[in-house]
């Protein structure tokens, strides 16, 4: 047989994407990162191709490789894989988290419900809700009109008010009985608080604020899509060996079915298991926001936006004065709310809120990639801006190059006369019912 | 008082860009930073300090370049700085980087008493918040996300009071310490490094822990110890532009009208849907 001719690891540096899983591939230490990137130390590498098939962005390959025409060999399953395999097989069922304060559930729960459907038909199992609380039992039938075939239901005085260690261990001790294989929490503040937790505990792989969430129907994992790098790229996330497969996903992304209150729903109740002496964790009290004009971005029906172009804080007034003819709400981009311009509260964007408006006006808004995986999922886009060349042009349905402060009034005349806000409200109420 | 803070050195997410033909990340000249939560928690951490004395101990796992972002938090006045590096944590996930964490914070809790953990909500690059409450879960400390205000810190009775902030106000909670605090950047205001904290960071060098150093499996470590992979990368999925409406400067009277047309016909088309 001839001798294989000996190869040279190679690297596409601009492939390559820095998220060092080749250094932790190497059996060898024959890698190591500067500047950013992996650099191979030729006396180390003994070509054994580890780093060659973890790459994320098959950045590596070796040089002098021969087109080798491998045997096709049926897999050799050996005994551990076959015992992850059965392993895995014991977890069936896709599960929502439903979010509730004050026994009003959090529209997210609903929407995640939309998709979980979709999941667990296409897997071919049960989908149910996992509602935890004091007196939450109204909640159950709410989870079976959104989809929920079951309703998993820990209700104790001790859940009242949401802390992470009694809902932690009223999850984990459902999870560890029942075994779902996916389990979908929202990515609101709790949620997070939630998951992250839930998730060390059960050894398994956590992923947040995705936007996207299918089966690869071969393998039945659930392919989990989220921006990565400031939503530069997209990164499919899969949790391989461990189960449930856990991920969060931030309102407004998913939709809800409609309503239907002629689906019924199976209740499973478990005790909590926890008294109150044991938590360590008191809630002595909570300011309401007082700030009347603090904006709910994430389920406003229309929102009028300002960026750098507005020139200065005063800027912000028109926009409100626009908002205000169209019913809406005013949102702000990054570098104004940095600039001291704005609250927080107004940021639209990856480090913001992510919005679904029927309209979204961006009036001095370049449209940094940030900004625009906030906001690109609305249904009618308007950008404003004196740049032909500013990104957001590229995902607005209607541009108008010139100043903001020629167009916007003559927008906030037309939107009086016209009547528009009416219109957008009646909207929003069908939207509703 | 004694703090700890966790902190992690990030790039500058707002200077990466995507090289749409390749579909590569430019990513010459991005600048680290210290990630903006952790310099917030950081500050903090120094101005309980002031109030109540002690030390505060920074702590963060990377490459070995992650030692400038140590210095930096020197700067603001921290005392002391440990960096967890080692080729085994590469390529680790939040849950082994979580675990590596708190294998570092165990040593240093094992060396000096430490009584709150100061993590920021979240980092820039990530975004996944999930590090913060890993480390409570793992340390089996109190875990309050979010923290906006610390308002009291009773060192006799061991108990802190903190403001979180959630979506429609603030929450007060208390708990035991030690406890752990992810912070949200209202927190404080941080304030220009003291001269005398510039020299000390410049000549200051961090220690470094690696694998040896701490109690931990090593199949629990990097890559391997990772329960979630990166399968596939792609460009995010852009929508498609729509036209542009002319006028913009000559005649903002009729573009005005044009605009209010179209959107009367979108909201029609879609009303009756």
């Amino acid at each position: 047989m001839p001798k294989k001719p000996k190869g040279v690891l190679r690297l596409i540096a601009e492939k390559c994407i820095g998220c060092e899983v080749c250094v932790g591939e190497c059996p060898f230490d024959a890698l190591h990162m500067e500047a950013g990137l992996p650099v191979i130390d030729y006396e180390e590498c003994k070509l054994c191709r580890k780093c060659v098939k973890a790459c994320p962005t098959d950045a590596f390959y070796v040089e002098g490789e021969e087109e080798a025409v491998e045997e096709p060999q049926a897999e050799a399953i050996s005994d551990t894989e076959a015992d992850l395999q059965a392993r895995l097989r014991q977890y069936s069922g896709v599960w929502v988290f439903v979010e509730q304060s004050g026994d009003q559930a959090h529209p997210v729960s609903w929407e995640l419900l939309g998709r979980g459907r979709v999941l667990a038909d296409t897997l071919g199992c049960s989908l149910s809700a996992v509602i935890l609380g004091d007196g939450i039992d109204d909640l159950a039938p709410e989870a079976g009109y959104y989809g929920a075939d079951t309703a998993y239901i820990v209700d104790d005085p001790v859940l009242a008010g949401y802390r992470p260690q009694p809902y932690a261990h009223g999850c984990l001790n459902l999870i560890r009985k029942y075994k779902p294989e996916i389990m979908l929490i929202g990515a609101t503040t709790l949620g997070r608080d939630l998951a992250g937790a839930i998730a060390t505990d059960l050894h398994t792989g956590l992923t947040a604020d995705c936007t996207g969430l299918d089966i690869d129907e071969l393998t039945r994992e659930l392919r989990q899509t989220r921006p990565a790098f400031g939503g530069n790229i997209m990164a499919t996330i899969l949790t391989r060996e461990h189960r449930p497969q856990m991920a969060t996903v931030r309102p407004r992304v998913m939709e809800a079915l409609p309503r239907d209150e002629s689906r019924t729903v199976e209740i499973i109740r478990e005790p909590l298991g926890l008294s109150e002496d044991e938590i360590a964790t008191k809630v002595v009290g909570f300011k309401p926001d007082a700030d009347l004009d603090k904006p709910n971005l994430t389920y406003a029906t229309v929102i009028v936006t300002g960026g750098r172009g507005l020139g200065s804080p005063a800027g912000f007034e028109l926009m409100k004065e626009l908002a205000d003819a169209l019913g809406g709400v005013v949102g702000a981009s990054r570098s104004t709310v940095d600039a001291g311009w704005i609250s927080h509260d107004h940021q639209v964007g990856q480090t913001g809120t992510t919005v679904r408006p029927s309209l979204y006006i961006a009036c001095g808004v370049s449209g940094a990639i940030q900004h625009r995986v906030g906001m690109q999922t609305s249904d009618t886009i308007v950008a404003i801006n004196t740049d032909p060349e500013a990104p957001i042009f590229q995902i607005a349905d209607y541009g108008i190059i010139g100043d903001l402060y020629k167009v916007v009034p003559e927008l906030i005349k037309v939107a009086n006369e016209r009547n528009l806000k009416e219109l957008l409200l009646g909207k929003a109420s069908e939207a509703v019912s | 008082m004694n703090t700890a803070v966790c902190i992690k050195q990030v790039p500058d997410t707002t200077e990466v860009r995507i090289d749409p033909e390749t579909n590569a990340l430019v990513r010459e000249g991005v600048p680290s930073i210290v990630n903006p939560f952790d310099a917030h928690a950081t500050e903090e951490a120094v101005r309980l300090k002031e109030r109540y004395g002690g030390t505060v101990t920074i702590i963060s796992m990377g490459p070995p370049q992650a030692t400038e972002a140590i210095k930096k938090c020197i700067s603001f006045g921290a005392d002391r700085g440990i960096l967890l590096s080692d080729r085994a944590f590469a390529g680790s996930d939040t849950w082994a980087t979580s675990y590596i964490i708190a294998a570092g914070l165990k040593r240093l809790m094992s060396e000096q008493p430490v009584d709150l953990i100061l993590c920021g909500k979240q980092a820039i690059d990530g975004d996944t918040a999930q590090v913060g409450p890993g480390l409570a879960r793992r340390l089996n400390l109190p875990q309050i996300t979010y923290a906006i205000s610390i308002e009291e810190v009773n060192l006799d009775a061991r108990r802190v009071k903190v403001g979180r902030r959630l979506e429609t106000g603030v929450e007060v909670v208390e708990a035991p310490l030690p406890a752990l605090l992810t912070c949200v950047e209202e927190m404080n205001e941080i304030r220009y490094a003291s001269l005398p904290n510039m020299i000390r960071a410049a000549r200051y060098e961090p220690e470094v822990w690696g694998r040896d150093d701490l109690e931990v499996e090593d199949e629990l470590l990097g890559f391997n110890g990772s329960p979630t992979v990166v399968s596939k990368i792609f460009a995010p999925p852009e929508r498609e532009p729509g036209e542009i409406i002319p006028g913009g400067t000559e005649d903002p009277t009729g573009v005005a009208a044009v605009i209010a047309d179209k959107l009367i016909e979108a909201l029609g088309a879609t009303a009756s849907v």
